[in-house]
């Protein structure tokens, strides 16, 4: 069992979840991911460790509740268990002294890109973070970014925070003043990262994504992740999650995610209505999901 | 007990196994095969002759004293027969299930020659069987420990059976399992209607009693790496049963449309994840009333095309590119998917896979084999019959044509040799490998082989880390037969 020392919101559906896993801890390098389970029967899911504490051994992921699983893990707090944490898994973010780089999270992908911000800035990297949220609410670690980047721009899709407009918008600003730029990470939903891509395509300004596909074993064994990158079948758990922001098939990852989107209503459904009952979920301590 | 002349024995019907019948099994995940009953077990044991030679030994790969085993079963002894068969074989319950007996033990029969072979593999499954469930077993004491300690590496046939004689040794063994589950394929592959999943828990669970430490979610190359554990976590010996869980795709369009999954995959979300129940929280795609193409001959294809009947498929069909002849599945199993309604299309390719506008499979692309020259396994190789091609409608596909081995341990141990296929080169006696304490056995050195294969690897694995433990000598004779 794995012990959940703190759990809190960070947003609507959207939680901090500290896991303790030493080794794991020990191990891991920005962009690896874990496969967890929240309960004995429960789907195996892919979440991208968002930070890590090798001497207090732990590590944290950042859950946004969207299907059964997720929403399952972010009812537990501090003092539940977790059944299973494999890890870590996929390959480390390809850090270098590139220049100038952009790092671009939206919404929970900001959690994502976070540790990788990190890495870069200390490879030597002058690092500008863009931050994009559909509200003010989604604008995640813009504290933590700034401590860390040399130049942070949080952005609302509705304007109720900072600039005004998609991530997109910001990083074509940058590109129209003549800023050089020498590397772009992308990390949020799949028409973002497309849309990233499109921007920096015609400048030829490396751009690199972290994919996210439907996964079961998440080592290679099933072939449930594959993505089309540059027209080559690959296994994002093993081979990815970051790719090429040019080469990847989008439309395919888009059309690949929604293969049990009929499932997963009807297993929210039911979820609903055992919300009703009482006594049936674990109490969540400090919790307010 | 009756004395039976030889020519009374000749004269006697092979037993057969009693079975669900297939309307019955079409709609139901619980195990096809219902086992010998005691009276049947007698009947079986008692065709056998006895033969002063036994070639039937010859034809298993771990050599189980056949002969005696059934001798101790015709006289009711079945007690006896159990510690017989597990002086060779540690999981006969398993074995008994799914030993591909026609090319082994019972393919070398002399009843065999004449008429029907003694059902060995049944006896086998009946004697296991009735130890588990009179609960006969009795774990071995944990030995005096060696204070030497032995990684395993995947807990597949191989690892379990090196893990067994290891700690019957008294080495103390830990065996490391990539996934939340134990059991390697006989867990995640190998379909609940064949092999029940409690026959291989009550395995582990023999072993645990023998003082096997087992952590699940270990992968090894991610967490800790081989150097690691002969390291900081100070193991004296490695053994690597990681098997070939790679799965390959024909390389054609369309193979990610959703609808096209790898067989294990498939296998995967019904086994493992339990899909096959109504209130699994992992999803399989809905195939009722729908078309289901499998391709591929193997056991892992059959299993694969019967799970689709079983969640409800209305048409599911094999699609081989050679003939049934060379199908590599156990009889058994093709026999069986038969009955249960599987449409068997020899001499037939995919050439295309194709999609609506939401990516979803609608269609496959068909082509026309024939055979051709004979290629390295010997089986005449199939050639496309050029202008043969045709489309058909179909819902979800499954590709079971083989699996390579996952890379993932290789890509962390560069001093790890491996052949141009990927598989590891471990010396085909004692399975050393070309770094120092580490050894490898099953699908890993051999590729996509069989249960009792594995088993004999780890067994013989674990002979010779025995040896490395106690004399701490490492040569490996370059000239020795490598496997791979
Ligand atoms: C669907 C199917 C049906 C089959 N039917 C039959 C049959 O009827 N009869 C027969 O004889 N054979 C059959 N086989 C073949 C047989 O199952 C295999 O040959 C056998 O299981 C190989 O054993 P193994 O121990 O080498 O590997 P596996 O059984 O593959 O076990 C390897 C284990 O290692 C784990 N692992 C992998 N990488 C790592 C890592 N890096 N760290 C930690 N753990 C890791 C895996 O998760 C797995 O649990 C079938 C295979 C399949 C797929
Ligand atoms: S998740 Fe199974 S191969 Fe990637």
């Amino acid at each position: 069992m794995f012990n959940i020392l703190e759990a809190r919101d960070l947003a609507p559906g959207v939680r901090y979840v500290r896991v303790e896993a030493p080794k794991i801890a020990r191990r891991r390098k920005a962009g690896q991911f874990v496969i967890i389970r929240a309960t004995s029967d429960g789907e195996r899911i892919p979440l991208t460790i968002a930070d890590s504490n090798a001497e207090e051994g732990w590590i944290a992921l950042i859950v946004q509740g969207v299907g059964k699983a997720t929403k399952t893990l972010n009812r537990l707090g501090a003092g539940d268990a977790i059944p299973d944490v494999a890890g870590p898994l996929g390959m480390p973010s390809r850090i270098e002294r590139f220049g100038t780089v952009v790092s671009i999270g939206g919404g929970v992908g900001t959690a994502i890109a976070y540790p990788s911000a990190v890495a870069l800035k200390e490879a030597g990297n002058q690092v500008i973070s863009i931050i994009g949220g559909r509200d003010s609410s989604y604008v995640l670690l813009e504290e933590e970014m700034r401590a860390v980047c040399d130049e942070v721009y949080p952005t609302t899709d509705d304007g109720s925070y900072g600039y005004h407009g998609f991530v997109t918008d910001k990083l074509t600003d940058l590109i129209e003043e003549g800023r050089h730029l020498d590397f772009v990470l992308a990390i949020g939903p799949i028409p973002m990262m497309k849309a990233v891509a499109e921007v920096t395509r015609p400048h030829s300004i490396e751009t690199v994504v972290s994919l996210n596909p439907i996964m079961v074993d998440g080592t290679g064994m099933c072939g449930g992740c594959r993505v089309a990158v540059g027209g080559e079948t690959k296994f994002a758990c093993v081979d990815g999650p970051e790719f090429d922001a040019h080469l990847v098939d989008f439309e395919l990852l888009a059309m690949r995610n929604r293969a049990y989107a009929g499932f997963e209503n009807t297993r929210l459904d039911e979820m609903d209505q055992e919300c009703d009952r009482p006594q049936l979920l674990p109490v969540v301590p400090g919790g307010s999901a | 007990m009756t004395e039976f002349t030889l020519k009374d024995r000749m004269a006697m019907a092979r037993q057969k196994m009693p079975e669900q019948e297939p309307v019955e099994r079409r709609g139901n995940f619980t195990e096809v095969n219902l086992g010998f009953t005691a009276e049947l077990a007698v009947a079986e044991a008692q065709r056998c002759l006895m033969c002063r030679r036994p070639v039937c030994i010859e034809g298993c790969p771990v050599g189980v004293q056949i002969r005696d085993f059934i001798g101790l079963v015709a006289e009711g002894d079945f007690d006896g027969a159990a510690k017989v068969i597990k002086l060779d074989n540690s999981l006969p319950a398993v074995c008994g299930r799914v030993c591909p007996q026609e090319d082994q033990c019972e393919g070398a029969c002399v009843l065999g020659r004449k008429d029907k072979p003694i059902a060995i593999g049944a006896l086998e499954r009946f004697v296991a069987d009735y130890e588990r469930l009179n609960g006969i077993a009795t774990a071995d004491a944990p030995p005096v420990s060696t204070g030497k300690s032995v990684a395993i590496v995947g807990s597949g046939p191989a690892g379990l059976a090196c893990a067994t004689d290891l700690a019957r040794l008294g080495h103390d063994v830990t065996v490391f399992e990539a996934l939340h589950v134990l059991g390697g394929v006989l867990s995640y592959g190998i379909p609940e209607f064949r092999l029940p999943k409690e026959i291989v828990q009550a395995e582990i669970i023999q072993l645990e009693k023998l003082g096997v430490t087992f952590t699940t979610n270990a992968v090894i190359g991610m967490i800790d790496t081989l150097d690691d554990l002969l390291g900081e976590e100070g193991f004296d010996a490695i053994f690597v049963g990681v098997g070939a869980g790679l799965p390959r795709f024909p390389a054609i369009p369309g193979e990610n449309l959703v609808g096209v999954y790898s067989a294990n995959e498939f296998l995967t979300r019904v086994n493992l994840m339990k899909a096959y129940k109504p209130d699994a929280e992992t999803p399989v795609y809905d195939v009722t009333g729908k078309t289901v193409a499998v391709f591929g001959g193997g056991n892992t294809a059959m299993d694969a095309v019967r799970t689709a009947v079983r969640l409800g498929a209305a048409k599911a069909s094999i699609v081989y590119r050679r003939s049934e002849a060379e199908m590599p599945a156990r009889n058994e199993e093709i026999v069986h998917a038969k009955h249960e309604g599987v449409e068997f299309r020899m001499l037939a390719n995919p050439v295309e896979f194709l999609g609506n506008e939401e990516g979803v499979l609608t269609a496959m692309r068909l082509q026309e084999m024939e055979l051709g020259e004979p290629d390295q396994s010997g089986r005449q190789s199939p050639v496309p019959i050029t202008g043969s091609e045709w489309v058909e409608d179909v819902d979800m596909v499954v590709v079971a044509i083989g699996n390579s081995p996952n890379p993932l341990l290789q890509k962390t141990t560069p001093d790890l040799e491996q052949t141009r296929r990927g598989t590891l080169v471990a010396d085909g006696v004692t399975g050393r490998t070309s770094k120092h304490g580490v050894f490898a056995g099953g699908d890993i050195v051999t590729g996509g082989a069989t249960v009792i294969l594995a088993m004999g690897a780890g067994r013989r694995a674990a002979v010779s880390i025995n040896d490395y433990l106690n004399t701490g000598e490492w040569e490996i004779e370059p000239e020795a037969p490598l496997v791979g």
